[in-house]
């Protein structure tokens, strides 16, 4: 099998288009949320009431945290200051970690009340509050799934770079694996205002 | 594992199943994306045979009621998920999209490589929902809600295989683009692109805009079965209307997918065979972009009847109007190229005809459904039915076998037998017509799609249908009978046996593994026929 | 067989800059949080979606790196964008007039 040489333009161009993919995949759940959003105001904002600002926020402040720290560990890579690379990413993977971990209380104390998908507890809510919750488990859910994937993807490249893959010359790996945390992040700001903060 | 010895060629380079199935050259990827999905063709074909077959006559004959809704399931899963939306970009993309542009390879082989084995576990998936559980689907291909969220049969292994369908098509769409963005051979400017690839690079773009919506649309099915979630159960709050706006999202700008290339490749194969260069070659390829970008605008025309708003009616139906136009722009471009053209009627051509013809009457029937009042008449009837099967396969279907036909000598370095071509090709041009032109009338007659039986006034027209499929089914399989004899025993020649002017005609036939020896440098467009290419 | 005309020149950003840019997008969460606490009725929803599309935007450009990328490149993210919300509009006028 020969190796072609690296095309550093194509494989971000690839990437980018990767996570159009990805915007739109989410773009359909946020399609519904419009559609039920617009529908059902009231109810919308009645269930959004037992979900906990503070840990929104708090995984908010995470979230955006390990943006830094990834956009940090890009740049020192690229300076070549290798040990400044290695921290910001444990950083970064370490930040995904608590914030799944924030999501499991919070999880776990909605399901401890009785609100999952299909459970009594919401039959007897407003319709749709059921949507709501519906809507706020598919989300979360699939974000959920996207941090998990991140953090396995940035701690991969981290052992890449160990093993010399991954340079200071040859750093798109890491840019790309960056993008796509970055977009998590991204997807994040818009679900924390719709579920978090509905006036 | 490359080789310098002359006398290989991508077939020949490498033997062994693993050389195939783990083989980064896009060739062997789109060769073996080909086999599958005329396997897949061939399954499918044969339950629309068997349904035709019901059809015959009124009464409860030969499929009971459950089968017969899970076979027209079957059928339109297995066509459209497995054969019409990859065919041509799949096989013919993968196959000649580097060469006509003068690459290697596509930009990500191995993604490439990944794309087809997704496609596999995906067709493996849909097999094993029809073995396993309590029945095969029987919802139709669309899977609407409420009914797919509550029917027993096995709907939650489907939308799991529509998925992995979905992004085996979505990596294919990125690596087109980064390709054609990144690995153009020196000279080839945007302009002087062959028309093929243009339409490659328009349907890329829908598929990786548009299917990841199908994508999460399966999810939610899923979601809906497996977890309960309600999203679309009017008990519990949710709006059944929104599946199928999610659902219309991608599913109409899938039908681009499908059509666009095949106009591509109508649009290659008209001058090599008028000795003209093609006609408007700027209207084509923009036209190829509006259809993309406005055929992400129209899907709700889908759902007139539906229940959805009456302002949503009208400007979906006044939206769809709209994109006719550059479809239309199409047609006459490529008459004109024909015009006062030196034209050699070889089976490539014939076939190509053959997609104008039908796709005429299809994109005409077409309007008549876009046209809100009309539609209600004909919604969820044979006309539907009738419509779709003249674009889909009379147009996709005629351009994918123009495409064998037209690069058949290229990709084996033989020629099929031409009179044998011909026969073929009557055989499916009459059998369509008569298969599916009865299809529009007994619509407009008002016989309702999808049911297993039908009232005594619809039999003399569904006795007149079912003929007409065992003219195609007999054009069908001479066809390939044809072509696998050439295959095997066909006359060899030599690298540009029609005098074709575009880049993949400049490399032997079967192109080498790497595909040229020297990188090449374009100097003339894909159009340009000079005498001395013609016929070496 | 890339065209060297546009051979790629790694460009580091500042730990500054970053930093700034992270303290920028605190501010607006902040900002987004005290916004939703007062009732302003339908402009609630204008406010806590425009500070997201601000966030977002510094992401992208930014943390993204997307200012520093060429015109291909920024016109495939607009158009983008501009499908998803094609998408999600349209249907609304069916949602929004039913
Ligand atoms: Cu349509």
């Amino acid at each position: 099998m020969t190796e072609m040489p690296k095309d550093y333009a194509a494989a971000k161009m690839g990437m980018w288009l990767f996570l159009f993919t990805e915007v739109l995949l989410f773009g359909g759940l946020f399609l519904l949320y419009a559609a039920y959003r617009h529908r059902y105001p009231v109810d919308f904002h009645n269930a959004h009431l037992s979900l906990d600002l503070v840990l929104g926020a708090a995984n908010t402040v995470v979230l955006i945290t390990s943006s830094l720290t990834v956009a940090l560990a890009i740049s020192a890579l690229q300076r070549g200051r290798m040990r400044h690379c290695y921290l910001f990413l444990g950083g970064t993977v370490g930040l995904a970690l608590l914030f799944l971990v924030n999501k499991y209380f919070e999880w776990s104390a909605k399901l401890h009340h009785g609100i999952y998908p299909g459970s009594e507890h919401l039959a007897h809510l407003p319709k749709a509050e059921n949507l709501f919750f519906g809507l706020y488990f598919s989300m979360t859910g699939l974000h959920g799934v996207h941090v998990l994937v991140g953090a396995v993807v940035l701690s991969w490249v981290m052992f890449l770079i160990r093993r010399g893959r991954v340079t200071q010359a040859e750093y798109v790996t890491l840019e790309n694996a960056g993008l796509y945390w970055h977009l998590v992040d991204l997807v994040w700001i818009y679900l924390f205002p719709l579920f978090y903060l509905i006036s | 594992m490359a080789s310098d010895d002359a006398r290989k060629n991508f077939l020949t380079d490498g033997t062994g199943l693993g050389s195939w199935v783990f083989s980064t050259d896009h060739k062997r990827i789109g060769l073996m994306y080909l086999a599958l999905i005329l396997l897949m063709f061939t399954a499918g074909m044969t339950l629309g045979f068997l349904m035709r077959l019901k059809l015959m006559t009124p009464g409860n004959t030969l499929l009971s009621p459950q089968t017969y809704n899970a076979v027209f399931t079957l059928h339109g899963v297995i066509m459209i998920f497995l054969v019409v939306i990859p065919s041509i970009p799949a096989s013919f993309g993968n196959i000649m999209l580097p060469l006509q542009i003068g690459a290697n390879d596509v930009s990500f082989p191995r993604l490439n490589n990944f794309s087809w084995w997704l496609y596999v576990i995906g067709a493996a998936t849909a097999l094993v929902s029809i073995f396993t559980g309590s029945g095969a689907p029987d919802t139709g291909w669309t899977f609407y809600v409420p009914f797919s969220s509550r029917t027993t049969t096995n709907v939650s292994i489907a939308v799991i295989a529509v998925f992995i369908l979905g992004f085996s098509n979505i990596l294919t769409g990125l690596n087109f683009i980064t390709t054609i963005h990144r690995l153009r051979a020196p000279g080839l400017t945007w302009r002087k692109l062959p028309l093929f690839v243009w339409s490659l690079y328009a349907t890329a773009w829908i598929q990786v805009l548009a299917t990841p919506v199908l994508g999460i649309t399966a999810l939610l099915i899923f979601a809906e079965r497996v977890l309960n979630m309600g999203l679309f159960d009017p008990t519990r709050g949710g709006d059944p209307l929104m599946y199928q706006h999610l659902f219309w999202i991608y599913s109409h700008p899938a039908v681009y997918i499908m059509i666009l290339p095949a106009m591509g490749i109508v649009s290659d194969i008209i001058p090599v065979f008028a000795r003209k260069k093609i006609f408007g070659y700027g209207m084509i390829a923009a036209s190829s972009l509006a259809i993309a970008f406005a055929g992400s605008l129209v899907w709700a025309h889908h759902m007139f009847t539906s229940g959805m708003s009456d302002t949503a009616v009208l400007v979906f139906s006044l939206l769809t109007f709209i994109v006719a136009v550059p479809s239309a722009i199409k047609v006459f471009n490529w008459l004109s190229t024909l015009y006062k053209g030196s034209i050699a009627m070889e089976p490539p051509l014939l076939f190509t005809l053959g997609f104008i013809f039908m796709f005429s009457i299809g994109g005409l029937t077409g309007l008549v459904q876009g046209a809100a009042g009309a539609d209600i008449h004909v919604h969820d009837t044979y006309f539907i039915v009738g419509h779709f099967h003249y674009v889909i396969f009379g147009g996709t279907g005629l351009g994918l076998f123009a495409a064998m036909h037209f690069w058949f000598p290229k990709v084996f370095g033989r020629m099929y037998s031409r009179g044998k071509a011909y026969l073929a090709f009557w055989l499916l041009l009459v059998g369509m017509n008569v298969l599916y032109f009865p299809m529009l009338i007994l619509g407009l007659m008002g016989m309702p799609r999808r049911y297993y039986d039908y009232l005594p006034e619809y039999a003399s027209w569904n006795m007149v249908s079912t003929f007409g499929s065992w003219f195609v089914v007999a054009g069908i399989l001479l066809m390939f009978w044809n072509l696998y004899q050439g295959v095997r025993h066909g006359e060899p020649v030599g690298r540009n046996p029609w005098g074709a002017a575009s880049l993949e005609w400049e490399t032997a036939s079967p192109p080498p593994t790497h595909n040229f020896p020297t990188e090449p440098v374009v100097t003339h467009g894909p159009y340009d026929f000079t005498p001395g290419t013609a016929h070496d | 067989m890339a065209h060297d005309s546009d051979a790629h020149v790694p460009h580091p950003l500042s730990y500054r800059l970053l930093v700034g840019i992270w303290a920028a997008l605190m501010v607006l969460t902040a900002l987004t949080v005290a916004v939703a606490q007062v009732d302003l009725g339908f402009l609630n929803i204008v406010a806590a979606l425009g500070v997201a599309s601000v966030k977002a935007s510094l992401v992208v450009f930014v943390f993204m790196h997307l200012k520093y990328e060429n015109r291909t490149l920024k016109a495939m993210v607009a158009l983008a964008f501009v499908i998803l919300a094609i998408f999600i509009g349209f249907t609304f006028w069916d949602v929004g007039l039913r």
